[in-house]
C-alpha cells in the first residue's frame, strides 16, 4: 500500500494529476471497509487528505451554506444554524452509522463513494446542492442532481477533488427525510427519501431504489400540479416512472416500490390534490 | 459480588486467543470447497505464488482417521476428494505473513465435478439427491402417549397449522480461533471454546495421539451460545495439523466473514400441528411433526432433534400425544448447537399454534393457556410426572400483571382505531426448558469436579466448565465461598486446562450452575472431610484445617472430589422415549408488546416482560442479564436475523447484511423471578441459560397477529414478509366485507 501525504491542496492536486490512478482518502469509512480481505486494493496508491485543513470547516455566506471537501457529519450536527436552516442535513447525519462514523465520515466521501443507498446525498440533493470540483486544470461546478450518470459513475475525473459543496439558502415550507433500514440504527437504507418544498418548487429525492440516488420528476409533477391522489397505490405509476428498484440481499423491488409509495402518500397527505 | 473478570473485559485488558503473545509462529488459513456437492477433480495452485515458502496440508497429512469425532464419525477433518457442502475444508495453508496467505489462498482453485445437491430439507429428496441412507433422514425419533388418532377422531374441533423457523447465526463478539504449538512432545492447543474435553477427544482421535501427549487450554472466550460447542474441534485439528507439519506454532483465527460463512448455525425447522380440542378449549390430542435441517454432516442434529420433540407439546397437559421428528441431510453447511438446542424452534410453533387455536375457537389466548397449563401430578408428553410444587398459573399471572396485559389490550383497541399508520398489540408465550443433558445423558457424561485446598488456606475450584460471558467464574466462586464459609477473595477458579482440570462435562445445556455447581458443592464437602471436619465447619476453621493438613503432609495435593450421581426417583428409557426427560424444568411466561408501522411493515418491540421460575436465583444480576440477553437474541431471531442462502451457504455473511438488534431496537426488558428451590441443583438453582431464547419469538409473532390481524406462521418476520401477509389479511377483510 502506497500512501501520499500532501500538506496543501495544490500539492494534493499535483499528486492526483501525476499519478492518474491515485485514490483520495478522506475519513476512510468507505474505502477501508473489509480492508484485510480486499487484497487487490492493497496495491493501489492513496492520497491522504487529512492534512488539508482548509477543506475541513463549513462556512456561511449571505446566500449559501458551504461544506468543505473534508467537512464531516459531526461538523454539521454540531452547527446550530445548520440545524435551523437545513434540518434534514443533521437528521440524515445522525442516521449515518453511529457516532464513530459520523465523526470521521465526510459529505464529499459520501458523494464520491456514489452508493445508491447513501444517506448524505439525498438530503443534499433535495436542497439543490452543487458540487465544486477542482484539479490542476481548474474549477468546475456540477449540480448534484446531474452529478451521477449510472451505477457508481459520475462526472468527476480521477484528478479532481471535491473541494466544496454549496447549498443555496432558501426558506423551506416543507421538508422531510425518511430512512427505512432493516433496523433502527446502523443500517444501510432499503428505501431513502428526502422531500423539500421551497420557492424553487418541490424536490423529491429517492435512495436505494435505482442505480443512483435521483430526483423523481414524475412525483414532483404530481405535487406541482396538485393531482388528486387518494391512496398509496395511486402513486405507483409515477413511482414506476421515476425509479427502478431491484431484488438484492437487503430487500425486494416490490417492497421498495410499495414502501416508497406509502411514505410519499402518508408524509405528503396534506399536499396531494383532493378528488372532486 | 462483582463479576470476576468484569474489570479486565471492561478495560480491554482481557487477552483473547488472538491477543496472546506468540513468537516465531505461522498464520494458518483454510481453503474451502466452492461447490455444494461433487468430486474434487483438481486443485490448481496459482503460478504467481512462491509456494516453497508455504506449508500445505491436505487429508493425506492426517495421522489417524480422517474424522472429527462426535456422535457419528462421518465428518472429515479435510475433504478427501469429495465435498458435501460449500465451504467444506479441503486444504490448509500456513505462512508467516497473513497477507501473503490471503493472496495464496485466493490463487488456489478447487475444481469440483458437480453432482445434484439436496438443498430443501422440507421437500422429499429426488433420487439423484439421496446421500444418506435411503431417504436422507439423519435421525428419526418419536414420542407416543395414549392414542392420538382415536382422540383426534373424537375431538369436537381439530386445528391444524404449519410453522417455520429460520437459521440463526450466533454472532459471538469474538470470532473463533485456535493456536497450536508444542511443549516438548506434548501438543498444546489453546483457544476459544465451550468444551475443552470435546476438543481433546477430537485431537486424540484424528491425530492418533494418546491423552498424555495432548493438552487443551480454553482462553477467555468472547461469547459462545453453542457456536463454540462442537465447532472448535475443527479449527483445533486444522491448527494442529499445520503445527505438526511445520514444527512451528500456528495461529488460525477466523475473521467475521469466514466465521459466519463456514461455522454452524441454528437448525432451520418446520413443524406441523394437528390438535384436537374440546369445545371448552381443553387439549385432547396433539399430533406434531418436527423436521429440522441437519446440513451435510450429522454433528449434533440427533440431540437437537431430541430436545426439539421433547419440548414440542409445550407445558400443557394432554393425554394423547404423538410427536415425530426427523433430522434431514442436506448439502448445506452443517447446522449445530445454538442456545435452546431445538426447543426454541418447536416452542415457536407450539406457542404460535396456541394463539391460532384461540383465534379459531374465538377464545381468549390467556384462557386457553390457563385451562391447559400443567398442574402438579399431571405428565408431559414423555410421561414425566411434574411434581415440583411450582405454580405455573402464578408465573403467567405475574407476567400479565407486570405487563398490564388486560389494560393495554383495551388501550390498543382505542389506539388502533384512531391511528392512521401504526398498530399495537401484545402477545403471550408460556413455555418451559429442561435443564441439563436429556434423559440418561448426564449419567453417561460421568462428570467430575475437584475443589483443592492450597497450603495458604485458599480454595481452588477445578472444572472443565468455562466462562464465556455468562458468569461461570463468578457463580463458581460464590458457590465455593458459600459452601465453605470463606471469603470470595480466597477462592480461585482454575484455568480450564485439560492437563489440570477433571472432565466435568461440556459448558452447554444450561447445566453449569445447576449440575456442575452441585458437584462443586459436594467436592467442597469432600475437601472438608479430608481435613477431618464435618459439613458444619465453616470459614476460618476450614482454612486453618487446610493449612494444618499441608504442614502435616508437605508437598502432597489436597483435593476434594465429587462425581455425578443421578437424582433419586428419575428414570428414562431411551428406546421408547418415555420417562423423566430432565431432572428439572424451568417455567416461564413472556409478554411482548409491539408496534407495527403499516407504511414500512416494520415491527418494533416497545415493551417486554419476562417472568420465570428457575429454582433459586443465585446471582440476581447475572440471572437478569441472561434473561435480557436471551430476549434480545430472541427479538433478533423473530424479526430480523435472516440467513440468505446460496447453494446451502450463507450469502450475507457480514454484519452489514445479517442484522442483529441494536440497543435502539430493544425495549426495556423487565425481568422477574419466582423462586422455588430445586433440591438437586447447586444452591437450589435450576438451569437458566437457554430458557429465555424460547419465548420471545412466539410472544412477538402473537403480538403482531393481534396488532394487525395478520397470521404469521414463519420467522424471521421481516418487513418484506409482513407486507405480503398484510396484503393477504387486507384482501381477506375485503372479501369478508363484501360477503352478503
Ligand atoms: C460502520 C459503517 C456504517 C456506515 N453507515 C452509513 C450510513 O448509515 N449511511 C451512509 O450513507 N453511509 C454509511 N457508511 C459509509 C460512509 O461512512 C459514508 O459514505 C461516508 O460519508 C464516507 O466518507 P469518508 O470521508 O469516510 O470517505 P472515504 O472512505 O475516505 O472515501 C469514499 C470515496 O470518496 C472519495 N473521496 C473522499 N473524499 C473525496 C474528495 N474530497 N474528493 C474526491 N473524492 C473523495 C474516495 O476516493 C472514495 O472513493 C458507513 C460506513 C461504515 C464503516
Amino acid at each position: 500500500m502506497n500512501v501520499l501525504l500532501p500538506g496543501s491542496l495544490p500539492e494534493a492536486l499535483d499528486m492526483l494529476a501525476s499519478d492518474g490512478a491515485a485514490i483520495p482518502i478522506a475519513g476512510g469509512t468507505d474505502l477501508l471497509v473489509h480492508w484485510p480481505v480486499r487484497v487487490d486494493a492493497h496495491d493501489r496508491t492513496y492520497v491522504d487528505l487529512s492534512r488539508l485543513d482548509a477543506l475541513k470547516p463549513l462556512s456561511w455566506t449571505a446566500d449559501e451554506l458551504v461544506l468543505g471537501g473534508l467537512t464531516t457529519y459531526w461538523d454539521v450536527i454540531r452547527d446550530a444554524r445548520a440545524a435551523q436552516e437545513f434540518p434534514l442535513l443533521g437528521n440524515a447525519a445522525r442516521q449515518v452509522g453511529a457516532i464513530q462514523i459520523q465523526a470521521r465520515g465526510t459529505w464529499a466521501g459520501n458523494i464520491v463513494n456514489a452508493s445508491p443507498a447513501a444517506d448524505g446525498v439525498p438530503v443534499l440533493m433535495a436542497y439543490d446542492a452543487v458540487v465544486v470540483l477542482e484539479s490542476r486544470r481548474g474549477r468546475e461546478q456540477v449540480p448534484l442532481d446531474r452529478f451521477y450518470s449510472g451505477y457508481k459513475e459520475m462526472r468527476r475525473h480521477p484528478d479532481q477533488l471535491v473541494v466544496e459543496i454549496r447549498i443555496p439558502r432558501r426558506p423551506y415550507s416543507y421538508q422531510v427525510f425518511e430512512k427505512v433500514g432493516g433496523r433502527r440504527a446502523q443500517a444501510i437504507a432499503k428505501v431513502g427519501l428526502a422531500v423539500t418544498r421551497s420557492g424553487a418548487g418541490w424536490r423529491v429525492v429517492a435512495a436505494s431504489v435505482a442505480p443512483t440516488i435521483r430526483r423523481c420528476p414524475a412525483v414532483e409533477r404530481l405535487l406541482e400540479t396538485g393531482t388528486a391522489i387518494a391512496s398509496p397505490e395511486a402513486l405507483l405509476p409515477a413511482v414506476a416512472r421515476d425509479v427502478a428498484p431491484i431484488d438484492d440481499i437487503r430487500s425486494s423491488a416490490r417492497y421498495r416500490t410499495h414502501v416508497m409509495a406509502r411514505l410519499l402518500y402518508h408524509d405528503l397527505r396534506d399536499f396531494w390534490g383532493k378528488r372532486g | 459480588m462483582r463479576r470476576r473478570e468484569a474489570l479486565a473485559k471492561l478495560t480491554g485488558r482481557e487477552r483473547y486467543v488472538d491477543d496472546l503473545p506468540l513468537d516465531d509462529f505461522l498464520w494458518g488459513m483454510t481453503v474451502r470447497s466452492p461447490a455444494p456437492r461433487g468430486r474434487v477433480t483438481a486443485i490448481r495452485f496459482g503460478t504467481d505464488i512462491a509456494w516453497p515458502e508455504f506449508v500445505v496440508v491436505d487429508h493425506r497429512d492426517i495421522p489417524g482417521p480422517n474424522v472429527v469425532a462426535l456422535i457419528e464419525q462421518d465428518q472429515p477433518v479435510l475433504a478427501a476428494g469429495y465435498v458435501r457442502h460449500v465451504h467444506e475444508p479441503v486444504l490448509l495453508l500456513a505462512h508467516p505473513s497473513r497477507e501473503a496467505l490471503r493472496r495464496a489462498a485466493r490463487s488456489i482453485e478447487v475444481v469440483v465435478a458437480p453432482e445434484p445437491p439436496a438443498l430443501d430439507f422440507r421437500a422429499p429428496p429426488g433420487p439423484a439427491e439421496i446421500q444418506y441412507g435411503t431417504d436422507n433422514v439423519l435421525k428419526r425419533l418419536q414420542i407416543v402417549k395414549g392414542d392420538v388418532e382415536r382422540a383426534l377422531a373424537r375431538a369436537a374441533v381439530v386445528v391444524s397449522g404449519t410453522y417455520e423457523t429460520g437459521a440463526q447465526e450466533h454472532v459471538y463478539l469474538e470470532p473463533q480461533g485456535m493456536i497450536a504449538s508444542f511443549e516438548g512432545a506434548v501438543l498444546v492447543v489453546k483457544g476459544s471454546m465451550q468444551c475443552p474435553y470435546y476438543v481433546l477427544k477430537a485431537l486424540q482421535h484424528a491425530l492418533a495421539r494418546e491423552e498424555a501427549l495432548v493438552r487443551v487450554i480454553q482462553t477467555p472466550t468472547g461469547g459462545g451460545f453453542g457456536g463454540k460447542e462442537e465447532f472448535p474441534s475443527h479449527i483445533a485439528l486444522h491448527a494442529a495439523l499445520l503445527a505438526l507439519k511445520s514444527g512451528r506454532p500456528v495461529k488460525l483465527i477466523y475473521d467475521r466473514g469466514e466465521d459466519m460463512a463456514a461455522t454452524t448455525k441454528r437448525h432451520p425447522a418446520l413443524v406441523r400441528h394437528r390438535t384436537g380440542l374440546g369445545r371448552d378449549g381443553r387439549l385432547l390430542a396433539q399430533d406434531i411433526e418436527v423436521v429440522i435441517d441437519g446440513g451435510a454432516y450429522v454433528t449434533l442434529s440427533p440431540v437437537v432433534l431430541s430436545r426439539a420433540i421433547i419440548h414440542a407439546a409445550g407445558p400443557y397437559a394432554c393425554d394423547h400425544v404423538r410427536i415425530s421428528g426427523r433430522a434431514m441431510f442436506t448439502n448445506a453447511v452443517p447446522f449445530g448447537a445454538f442456545r435452546g438446542f431445538g426447543a426454541p424452534q418447536s416452542q415457536f410453533a407450539g406457542e404460535r399454534h396456541m394463539d391460532v387455536i384461540a383465534r379459531t375457537l374465538g377464545m381468549d389466548a390467556v384462557e386457553l393457556r390457563r385451562i391447559n397449563l400443567l398442574a402438579d401430578g399431571q405428565s408431559t408428553a414423555t410421561g414425566q410426572v411434574i411434581q415440583d410444587g411450582t405454580d405455573r398459573l402464578a408465573v403467567m399471572e405475574r407476567a400479565l400483571e407486570l405487563s398490564r396485559y388486560r389494560e393495554k389490550q383495551r388501550g390498543h383497541a382505542a389506539f388502533n382505531a384512531t391511528h392512521a399508520t401504526l398498530r399495537r398489540g401484545s402477545g403471550l408465550a408460556t413455555f418451559y426448558h429442561g435443564a441439563g443433558f436429556t434423559g440418561g445423558g448426564e449419567v453417561a457424561l460421568q462428570s467430575r469436579v475437584r475443589v483443592a485446598g492450597r497450603p495458604d488456606g485458599r480454595i481452588e475450584v477445578l472444572s472443565a466448565n468455562i466462562e464465556m460471558g455468562q458468569g461461570t467464574l463468578t457463580v463458581f466462586t460464590e458457590l465455593a465461598a458459600a459452601r465453605l464459609g470463606v471469603a470470595p477473595e480466597d477462592v480461585t477458579v482454575a484455568e480450564a486446562d485439560t492437563a489440570r482440570v477433571p472432565n466435568s462435562g461440556p459448558t452447554v445445556a444450561s447445566r453449569t450452575t445447576m449440575i456442575v455447581g452441585g458437584l462443586l458443592e459436594r467436592a467442597a464437602d469432600d475437601l472438608r472431610r479430608r481435613v477431618g471436619l464435618d459439613d458444619t465447619a465453616r470459614g476460618a476453621a476450614v482454612q486453618q484445617a487446610i493449612r494444618r493438613w499441608h504442614r502435616e503432609h508437605p508437598g502432597e495435593p489436597l483435593v476434594g472430589e465429587a462425581a455425578y450421581e443421578r437424582p433419586p426417583g428419575i428414570a428414562w428409557d431411551d428406546t421408547t422415549y418415555r420417562g423423566d426427560a430432565y431432572g428439572a424444568f424451568a417455567w416461564a411466561a413472556y409478554v411482548a408488546e409491539v408496534e407495527v408501522d403499516l407504511r414500512t411493515c416494520a415491527t418494533r418491540v416497545i415493551d417486554f416482560v419476562a417472568v420465570q421460575e428457575v429454582g433459586k436465583v443465585l446471582n440476581p444480576t447475572l440471572a437478569k442479564g441472561q434473561v435480557q440477553g436471551g430476549v434480545v437474541q430472541g427479538i433478533g431471531w423473530a424479526l430480523m436475523e435472516e440467513c440468505k442462502w446460496r447453494e446451502g451457504a450463507m450469502a450475507n455473511n457480514q454484519l452489514t447484511n445479517y442484522l442483529i438488534p441494536t440497543s435502539d431496537d430493544v425495549p426495556s426488558v423487565r425481568v422477574a423471578f419466582l423462586e422455588n428451590p430445586y433440591p438437586h441443583g447447586a444452591g437450589g438453582a435450576k438451569g437458566l441459560g437457554e430458557l429465555p431464547i424460547d419465548g420471545p419469538a412466539p410472544a412477538i409473532a402473537n403480538a403482531v397477529a393481534r396488532a394487525t390481524g395478520a397470521d404469521p406462521r414463519a420467522i424471521p418476520l421481516t418487513p418484506e414478509k409482513l407486507m405480503e401477509l398484510l396484503e393477504i389479511a387486507d384482501f381477506g377483510l375485503r372479501i369478508a366485507d363484501s360477503a352478503p
